[in-house]
């Protein structure tokens, strides 16, 4: 590979919050600044497609791969991409432009810092997601959290402080493990590579803890049960943007590192944890909708919701089985784009009424019916209703979950109807009914940028729910090779 | 061609609810039911290639999922089944669309009802049409969410909007049984194709599974778990309690969707899927027993309904009933005889009695009505074609497919089949005396209504007249027509490999005075409903006073709805709550990360108080310290 186009993808954002960072803040500059920042990010977003153009689907090693001394004999800068990561790349680079388009009205003081947040947050997503190298990952991994951080806490409401620090803590608290783990990793084979990695293999003996250390990480991250309670209180103190990113692709890092780490090199822990991870699945799934139904605000019922969502999403990876793992990995993109749709489309309302509260609303579709039929969309596509992605990702998981354990999938599948039961009431209490609140009566409906963001995430959910070949090709091969190795690995221990 | 069927309705529906606004409430209308008359107009002559040239076809149109071993395609399926399907879905939908032009003449939202009504059509043209079960739950769900659309159509009312959700979420109960029952099949076969499944039936019919410790046939538990998901569509006793509160929708939603078409889609499934059934005797004879008990059921609390249309939909969930109990004993072909007349003679139930709402001006309480039949004689006429039909009134299209029903049920020779004909015999006296008594509170007796005066009370326009009189030929003449070639004893050529019988079909006669029982019964129920309703008026009065805790648990819907409500809905909220507030605030917070902080925050005020910047205390601490080691220094 001549030209480094991951480090680019990697590098790009960056350059364009350096340029801002440089320029002067001043009111009358906003405008210029968030020109140059979706200029930068769709940028990105194109050298993204161009890089799933080029992207072999037929073979499951990694592609694009740069690798650069950085610490003579310890690490290298690694980076490379196959199935299972590109698909992730994208949608980082594909939700980011559109959270840029949408600050315009949510974010009212120091825009110009804002962007620079972001577009940082976005160079450590792609990082993370192309890393290949334990210690550049775990960089990045923790790197994603600063922004993150200054986001909930400088823009965002009331109770802000708090919420930053649970989420910081929390996720702080989760990675030290990790890196302790890497250390070790470090000191047992000598590399932190981890192509090398998967190729010698990391003895069963230590498998187990090392596992351990992972998991506190990425079960933080993901969130899973009884470690999710910082989720609702980040979104709902998170601004609409912060809440996007959060959502659509923080949240995702997770589940990928369970995929690329836990899975790829404790293939033995794997199995044994398996069940410890279905039981946490199948709680997340049921408690967090049963909560969910009950949530007064909702940017926190969406939240919860996330967190059953996720639920799915660990309890596939762990099936083994290629629905499962095709069904998560799909789920997670999927999850990405409504999750960040509904989040956006509370934020529409928010920034109207100021009120997240269900009670504020009713009666919203005899005033703004454009929005009311895009938020229908993306309700139907949260509770998995055939023809969106939302479906093919959960149905493939159950299918594959049902393959390896009876039980979980029938527990899990009540979280489809539970699902069902709080996305729709939601959407009724706050569309249909009477128009009651009288401030409502002003509303006005989408205008030009929030209806255009609010369709470049209705189509993609749309589409692959009716045509899911271009994901699932994409990652086919990779999963089916990741499987075998596994196969391999837990017959020959 | 084929395609057409399928599609004509969809761009139908994208054109009026997209474009509606531009192209006019007028044009949307007739656009909508002139391309979905087209699509009645070409699956007549599919159903008819299929009875003359045994046409079949397995149209791939493209690629849906495909992950490791699991492929599934877009497809249309046609043979006899589903051609059958066709005709009734496209040729009722296309009566209803008709229909809804003068029904819905004074909505504000006229392209919107027409483009829900369009895409109903083809989300059930997908489900009735696939070639696999994946795409079929595709129109399962499909269908439920434009039933969803179109029940809580006047989103205004409070009412409305709840019994929308109630219909989606008590389907998704059943769809969860659905979906698993699909997990099964895929964890059996490795394939979702029916024609893959149905070849490899065999192979597994003696396959045990084990769940929970219990040791099932594998076979049965597919059949269970599939009819879960039957019992939600099609609102069979447990899962029913949807149906009545669906009739908040606008009436020709109620007879498209819950009495024609959407309602029947759980039978089809039974019946498509007739090679599974074929081999699970047990959840066969559990079928019958389902449908014997819904039937009763719902003819039970018909009786003593006042809403019009609450009637009409128990009765369509008993009559649901009757096409269960018909695919439990085996004769499958008799419940799709069943599905095909009752289609007609329901949808022309419905019909007619949103006629008699339009007349009354959005009345429907039959108490409030009465007198009326010399003011919309063609309604009234029509409305009598209906109830002679859906009672089994001798040589109209009911009475030939319930009484092959109750005669199947006889012949089966066992336990559950004399069990169900007895039910069945039972029952069809009861519809007979809800039925008439409907139709005697309606149009006879004195003119009730105190808000509306008589004079103004008027026939409905000839848009409307005219979709009740074609449904009107079908209720009387299909039954007739059609009775050879859907249950022709002995040579069912027709079905061919649609429908499987492991044994043939008993060509049996069940002995004369059975044969002559149900007719007489439903003969004699008109004199005395008349005699009930119209004439002694006092009796069913005095009949109830002296019965009041019967009279109470059956308008009560013998309590199915307040059950639910303390065992689910109220249950699942508490949990929520107990779950979000004590659960995660509590106890996760409270000892995570709220907890670990303020006993952080404790420990370290405890740990100022040691540098209080006192010199003698910090000489103190140090002498105590340096005695404690000259002590152990001297011990040791």
């Amino acid at each position: 590979m001549n030209f480094p186009i991951l480090s680019s993808l990697i590098l790009l954002p960056t350059i364009g919050a350096l340029f801002l960072f440089f320029t002067k803040n001043k009111e009358g500059n906003n405008l210029t600044a968030k020109y140059v920042a979706l200029f930068t990010s769709v940028v990105n977003f194109l050298i993204s497609i161009y890089l799933w153009v080029f992207f072999d689907q037929s073979t499951s090693s990694f592609q694009f791969i740069e690798d650069r001394k950085w610490i003579e004999g310890f690490i290298n800068y690694k980076v490379g991409v196959d199935g299972i990561s590109i698909l992730f790349i994208i949608l980082t680079t594909f939700i980011t432009p559109l959270c840029i388009i949408s600050v315009n009205n949510s974010v009212k003081n120091r825009l110009r810092d804002f962007l620079i947040a972001i577009l940082i947050m976005e160079s450590f997503m792609i990082g993370v997601f192309c890393a290949l190298d334990l210690v550049v990952f775990y960089l990045f991994f923790e790197a994603g959290l600063i922004p993150m951080f200054l986001i909930i806490g400088i823009w965002g409401g009331e109770r802000r402080v708090y919420s930053a620090f649970k989420f910081f803590l929390y996720t702080l608290l989760g990675s030290v493990l990790m890196l302790v783990a890497i250390i070790s990793i470090y000191w047992i084979t000598g590399t932190t590579d981890v192509v090398q990695l998967y190729d010698i293999g990391i003895d069963v003996k230590y498998q187990n803890l090392l596992w351990l250390a992972f998991f506190s990480s990425f079960a933080v991250k993901t969130p899973m049960w009884p470690v999710h309670t910082w989720l609702p209180d980040a979104h709902v103190e998170a601004p609409t943007a912060g809440s996007v990113l959060l959502a659509a692709i923080l949240l995702k890092m997770a589940g990928y590192g369970f995929i690329r780490f836990s899975l790829g090199l404790f293939p033995v822990a794997s199995e044994v944890f398996t069940p410890l991870i279905y039981i946490l699945s199948v709680i997340a799934i049921i408690f967090t909708s049963l909560i969910a139904l009950m949530q007064e605000d909702m940017k926190k019922l969406i939240a919860y919701s996330s967190v059953a969502h996720m639920g799915f999403v660990t309890l596939g990876i762990f099936t083994l089985q290629q629905q499962g793992i095709e069904g998560s990995i799909i789920q997670m993109i999927s999850h990405g784009l409504v999750s960040a749709a509904l989040f956006l489309t509370v934020g529409v309302v928010y920034d109207r009424m100021h009120s997240r509260l269900i009670s504020t609303y009713g009666g919203l579709v005899s005033v703004i019916p454009k929005y009311s039929i895009l938020f229908m969309l993306f309700a139907l596509a949260s509770l998995g209703l055939p023809g969106t992605s939302g479906f093919i990702g959960e149905f493939l998981i159950l299918m594959g979950a049902f393959k390896d354990n009876f039980l979980v999938a029938v527990i899990a599948s009540i979280g489809v109807i539970l699902g069902a039961a709080y996305m729709l009431w939601l959407y009724k209490r706050v569309v249909f009914g009477k128009l009651i609140n009288e401030d409502l009566k002003k509303i006005l409906d989408l205008n030009r940028s929030e209806y255009f963001i609010l369709s470049c995430l209705a189509v993609p959910i749309l589409f692959f729910g009716f045509y899911p070949d271009p994901l699932i090709n994409t990652i086919e091969v990779s999963v089916t090779d990741l499987i075998n190795m596994h196969n391999t690995n837990i017959a020959g221990k | 061609m084929e395609l057409s069927i399928i599609f004509l309705p969809l761009i139908a529906s994208i054109i009026s609810g997209f474009f509606g606004k531009f192209i006019g409430d007028r044009n949307s209308e007739i656009l909508t039911s002139v391309l979905v008359s087209i699509s009645a107009l070409l699956s007549i002559h599919v159903f008819y290639q299929v009875i003359v040239n045994q046409y079949e076809e397995n149209i791939v149109i493209a690629t849906w999922i495909s992950s490791g071993s699991l492929d599934v395609n877009w497809s249309m399926l046609i043979d006899p089944l589903s051609a059958v399907m066709l005709v009734v879905v496209t040729s009722i939908s296309a009566l209803v669309h008709i229909y809804s032009i003068g029904y819905m003449s004074d909505d504000p939202h006229k392209p919107r009802f027409m483009a829900y009504l369009s895409l109903f059509t083809f989300a059930m043209l997908m489900l009735v049409t696939s070639d696999n079960f994946i795409q079929l739950f595709f129109g399962w769900e499909g269908v439920g969410l434009c039933s969803y659309f179109l029940i809580g159509f006047w989103f205004k009312k409070e009412s409305a909007n709840a019994a929308a959700i109630k219909a989606f979420v008590v389907n998704r109960v059943g769809d969860f049984g659905f979906a698993l029952g699909i997990f099964l099949i895929f964890y059996l076969f490795g394939t979702v194709n029916y024609s893959e499944v149905f070849q490899e039936i065999p192979t597994v019919v003696n396959k045990n599974l084990s769940f929970l410790g219990f040791d099932v046939k594998a076979i049965d538990l597919v059949c269970l778990l599939l009819f879960v998901g039957a019992m939600g569509k099609s609102a069979q006793i447990l899962l029913h309690t949807w149906l009545p509160d669906a009739m908040e929708g606008p009436t020709p939603v109620s007879a498209l969707i819950h009495a024609a078409t959407m309602v029947t889609a759980g039978v089809f499934l039974v019946v498509r899927c007739s090679p599974i059934y074929e081999y699970s005797l047990l959840i066969l004879n559990f079928i019958t027993i389902v449908g014997m008990t819904t039937a009763f059921f719902a003819a039970t609390v018909a009786l003593v309904q006042t809403d019009i249309k609450k009637i009409i939909a128990y009765s369509t969930c008993s009559q649901l009933g009757y096409m269960f109990f018909a695919a439990g004993v085996g004769a499958y072909n008799v419940a799709m005889f069943h599905l095909f007349t009752h289609a007609f003679f329901k949808a022309l139930l419905f019909l007619g009695s949103g006629s008699v709402i339009h007349a009354f001006k959005d009345e429907q309480n039959i108490n409030n009505m009465g007198g009326v039949w010399k003011k919309l004689p063609y309604t009234y006429a029509l409305m009598i074609i209906g109830t002679l039909a859906l009672t089994g009134f001798p040589f109209l299209s009911g009475f030939y497919s319930k009484d092959a029903i109750i005669e199947f049920a006889y012949l089966r020779g066992n336990t559950v089949g004399y069990y169900a004909a007895g039910i069945g015999i039972i029952t069809a006296f009861l519809t007979s005396i809800y039925s008439w008594r409907l139709i005697f509170k309606t149009f006879h007796g004195e003119y009730n209504n105190k808000v509306i005066n008589i004079d103004e009370t008027h026939e409905s326009p000839l848009v409307m007249l005219v979709p009740l009189f074609i449904l009107s030929l079908g209720a009387v003449f299909a039954g007739y027509l059609f009775k050879g070639l859907f249950i022709g004893y002995g040579d069912n050529l027709f079905w061919a490999e649609s429908i499987k019988f492991l044994e043939p079909l008993s060509t049996e006669h069940p002995p004369l005075w059975f044969l002559l029982l149900t007719p007489c019964l439903v003969l004699l129920s008109i004199p005395i409903a008349y005699y009930l309703f119209v004439k002694n008026k006092e009796l069913p009065f005095a009949i109830a006073s002296m019965n009041k805790p019967l009279y109470n648990f059956l308008v009560h819907k013998w309590y199915f709805d307040e059950l639910y409500d303390v065992l689910f809905i109220k249950s699942s909220k508490k949990l929520g709550l107990f779950l979000w507030k004590f659960c995660d605030g509590t106890i996760i917070d409270g000892f995570g990360p709220d907890g670990i902080s303020s006993f952080i925050k404790k420990c370290s005020i405890k740990a100022i108080k040691f540098q209080s910047g006192f010199i003698y205390q910090y000489a103190f601490v140090m002498l105590l310290g340096f005695s404690a080691l000259l002590t152990f220094l001297i011990v040791k």
